[in-house]
């Protein structure tokens, strides 16, 4: 249990040791100062460039940046959507697998794009090597293109008065070259040499000790399990997602896994302070994100430690805590901590099964998706995080009754309303698609087309804990998070098409939203701090902006709540 | 999109590359006995005999072709009962255990279905049957067990890996 609890402390310390000098690097790159990996990528990125006609240097304004942003995310969606139509006739599929049906194709093609990378597929049965190829470029360009976003919105809060963003394609690019693809080999070589495979042969038929004959999935799974973490996309290789023993096969790779999904969003917040040159103002940031992060942790670590009290009943041993769903070589502690950090983070990797998670756990962890601005995934947690401040500091201008100013930049009417816009948008898609999804499931309703049966029959847990299982599908697409209760029956046009409209929504009108308030911000004179300014690099506005959270965030979804995992709770308490 | 060609073709190539220098050319590490393949030490095996011990309850009955757990939420009464007629099963298998030395995860799916492992205690409760079985002494099959528990140095969780341990049960004499 001790070697549990200081498994799970010391793999927290070093992710955020380690994030400074990585927020450092990451701050370097957009500056484009001098980093000491320049002699490799600055030839393949002029390369890149040259081929595809890009001029790397000419600034873009706010709605460039978007045009850009938006069409090169409609080509990878075509790309990707024909692959996984086409895929049982194409090359790189030794185990045969069959094409995807329109709507599937259509739901994981937008759930890549969008890095949210919810899976109503199993990766060994669903899947040919080529498609999972496919999908692990699309890991890369989705975590680019969230930090290329951050990256403008950074440049749009260092300026004074300009139009001048920066250039979309050299974020972007630089994001995907010398952030993610460094970090990503790292991470896979480490794992590759810890058990994962990385093999183009197919499936291996076996003969097992006692003399059963099983067929072993296998395949090219290091280099897009690295880069599922570090791009926090979350879509596992295997169907078991982290659980899987060759896809997270010791407590090592565990920890490493765990790191790397930490490491970007942890790092993204410092490299805004060294960005700035406001390194305090990263320091608050980071310390509320913190504080929320360890409110949802250790209530979860302590119900998963202390078991189940349905079982406890029976009278067997829990010493080990809470064990159905969960891996003996991780333990209940840890999985716990990857439960909560998988989802205040938008990775939706697991390496236990959500859906038996305790009820408090099962809370928090939608809690931490409805929240979804404690550090958030690559890039678009602090978009997440920039509305909030933006809400805190009109609302505080408007209680000490001063105009409400952000590094120097008025606040006006328009920012607000797009603020509160996306603030609204989020619970909006939630609650709306779990009501039309409860209302079917508690008529029992014959869905016809858009699934085979009644509608309870894609539940996989009665009552309470069946509507848990509907509400957390709809959050884990709003908040772009990727896992799921995976025992609901989610590969059916329903929820392939309800989903994935969720989806798109909730990807790109987040990133609109600050792209336009940073750009239209940025176009305004910048008033010089004096006494009258409210300081927003202060311990008092970061309670602030927890308290705009906890109302906006948590408030809104308290009933919900309250229906599901809580009323769960009480009944096996 | 150029980007396609490095992200999709020219990285994994580099891994696949730089995996011909791992454990087993990256393909899994596998356990043989008598140079035949008897597993993958990874990946979790079905074991029903008596005279083996047993891993944890499978969603997939170890069909490592596939993954999966069971899904069920803690308070679903189907599963409760489930875990239920587990306890009973192995108390009959193994009559001279009280309840309260059954560990949890002896009685309950793990994540993947494929979990190579079980805890030292589900591990030590079944000596005596194996031992029974096998016609070897207690202390001998006792003494194996222990010698086959992982324990961590630092930081991590005491496993006792299935297939490893029977592997080495078979070559005891």
């Amino acid at each position: 249990m001790n070697t549990e609890l200081f498994g799970v402390i010391s793999i927290f310390i070093i992710s955020i040791v380690l994030a400074i000098p990585v927020g450092k690097y990451i701050a370097k790159v957009y500056l484009g100062d001098k980093t000491f990996l320049d002699p490799i990528f600055n030839p393949i990125e002029k390369f890149i460039f040259k081929i595809s006609g890009i001029n790397s240097t000419e600034e873009m304004n706010w709605k460039q940046h978007l045009k850009a942003l938006l069409s090169v995310n409609m080509i990878w969606f075509f790309l990707c959507f024909f692959v996984l139509l086409f895929q049982g006739s194409l090359f790189l599929n030794p185990d045969n697998n069959p094409s995807m049906t329109p709507d599937l194709a259509f739901n994981t093609a937008i759930s890549f794009v969008v890095n949210c990378n919810l899976q109503h597929y199993s990766g060994e049965t669903g899947l040919s090597y080529l498609s999972q190829m496919v999908l692990m470029f699309l890991q890369f360009v989705s975590a680019g293109i969230g930090m290329a976003a951050a990256a403008m919105v950074f440049t749009a809060m260092r300026e004074k008065t300009t139009d001048k963003l920066g250039n979309f394609y050299n974020y972007f690019i630089k994001s995907c070259t010398r952030i993610l693809l460094p970090l990503s080999a790292i991470v896979a070589v480490a794992l590759l040499f810890s058990g994962t495979p990385m093999t183009f042969e197919g499936k291996d038929a076996i003969t097992t000790l006692q003399g059963d004959n099983v067929e072993v999935s296998r395949g090219p799974a290091a280099a897009f399990i690295a880069i599922k973490h570090i791009g926090t996309n979350g879509g596992g290789f295997f169907g078991a997602n982290s659980a899987h023993p060759l896809e997270n096969p010791t407590y090592l790779t565990n920890a490493i896994e765990l790191w790397a999904q930490l490491i970007i969003p942890f790092a993204m917040i410092f490299a805004l302070g060294f960005f700035l040159n406001k390194r305090k103002l990263s320091y608050i940031i980071f310390g509320v994100m913190t504080v929320g992060f360890l409110l949802l942790v250790i209530p979860t670590v302590m119900t998963e430690l202390n078991g189940n009290p349905a079982i406890e009943k029976m009278g067997i041993a829990q010493t080990t805590g809470a064990m159905e769903g969960k891996e003996v070589r991780f333990g209940p502690a840890i999985s716990g901590f990857w439960s909560i950090a998988t989802t205040v983070i938008s990775t939706g990797s697991v390496n236990s099964m959500h859906d038996s998670s305790m009820p408090l756990s099962g809370a928090m962890q939608l809690l931490a998706m409805m929240v979804n601005a404690f550090y958030g995934g690559c890039g678009v947690g602090y978009l997440n995080f920039y509305i909030f401040i933006i809400l805190a500091v009109f609302i505080s201008g408007l209680m000490v009754g001063r105009t409400p100013e952000f590094l120097g930049k008025k606040i006006e009417a328009r920012e607000v309303k797009i603020a509160a816009f996306i603030a609204i948008l989020h619970p909006l898609l939630i609650l709306a698609g779990t009501a039309l999804a409860s209302y079917f499931a508690a008529h029992d309703t014959a869905m016809g087309y858009w699934f085979s049966g009644n509608a309870t029959g894609w539940l996989n847990n009665p009552g309470n804990h069946g509507f848990s299982e509907m509400l957390y599908e709809y959050t884990s697409s709003a908040a772009n998070n990727g896992s799921g209760f995976e025992g609901l029956g989610d590969n059916n046009p329903f929820w392939n098409i309800t989903t994935g409209i969720v989806l798109l929504l909730s990807r790109f009108i987040p990133i609109i939203g600050p792209l336009a308030i940073a750009g239209l911000l940025a176009n305004k004179k910048y008033i010089p701090e004096s006494a009258g300014t409210l300081k927003t690099d202060t311990t008092i506005f970061g309670v602030m902006v927890f308290a705009v959270i906890a109302i906006i965030a948590a408030l809104s979804f308290f009933p919900a709540l309250a229906l599901g995992p809580l009323a769960e709770y009480f009944t096996i308490k | 999109m150029i980007t396609v060609i490095l992200f999709a073709v020219i990285y994994p190539l580099a891994i696949y590359g730089i995996a011909q220098f791992a454990p087993n050319q990256g393909k899994g590490e596998t356990i043989s006995v008598n140079g035949k393949v008897v597993g993958y030490q990874k990946i979790g095996q079905k074991f029903d005999k008596s005279n083996y011990f047993w891993g944890r309850p499978s969603a997939v009955d170890y069909n490592a072709a596939g993954s999966a757990g069971s899904n069920k939420g803690p308070s679903n009464a189907d599963y409760l009962a489930l875990v239920q007629k587990r306890i009973d099963t192995f108390l009959v298998v193994h009559p001279y255990l009280k309840k309260s030395e059954i560990p949890s995860d002896m009685v309950t799916a793990s994540g993947s279905g494929l979990d190579p492992n079980i805890s030292p205690a589900g591990a030590l409760i079944q000596v005596k049957r194996v031992a029974k079985e096998r016609k070897l002494s207690e202390e001998k099959v006792k003494a194996l067990v222990e010698a086959n528990i992982n324990t961590p140095k630092v930081m991590g969780t005491p496993t006792v890996n299935v297939l490893e341990l029977n592997v080495a049960l078979d070559g005891l004499k």
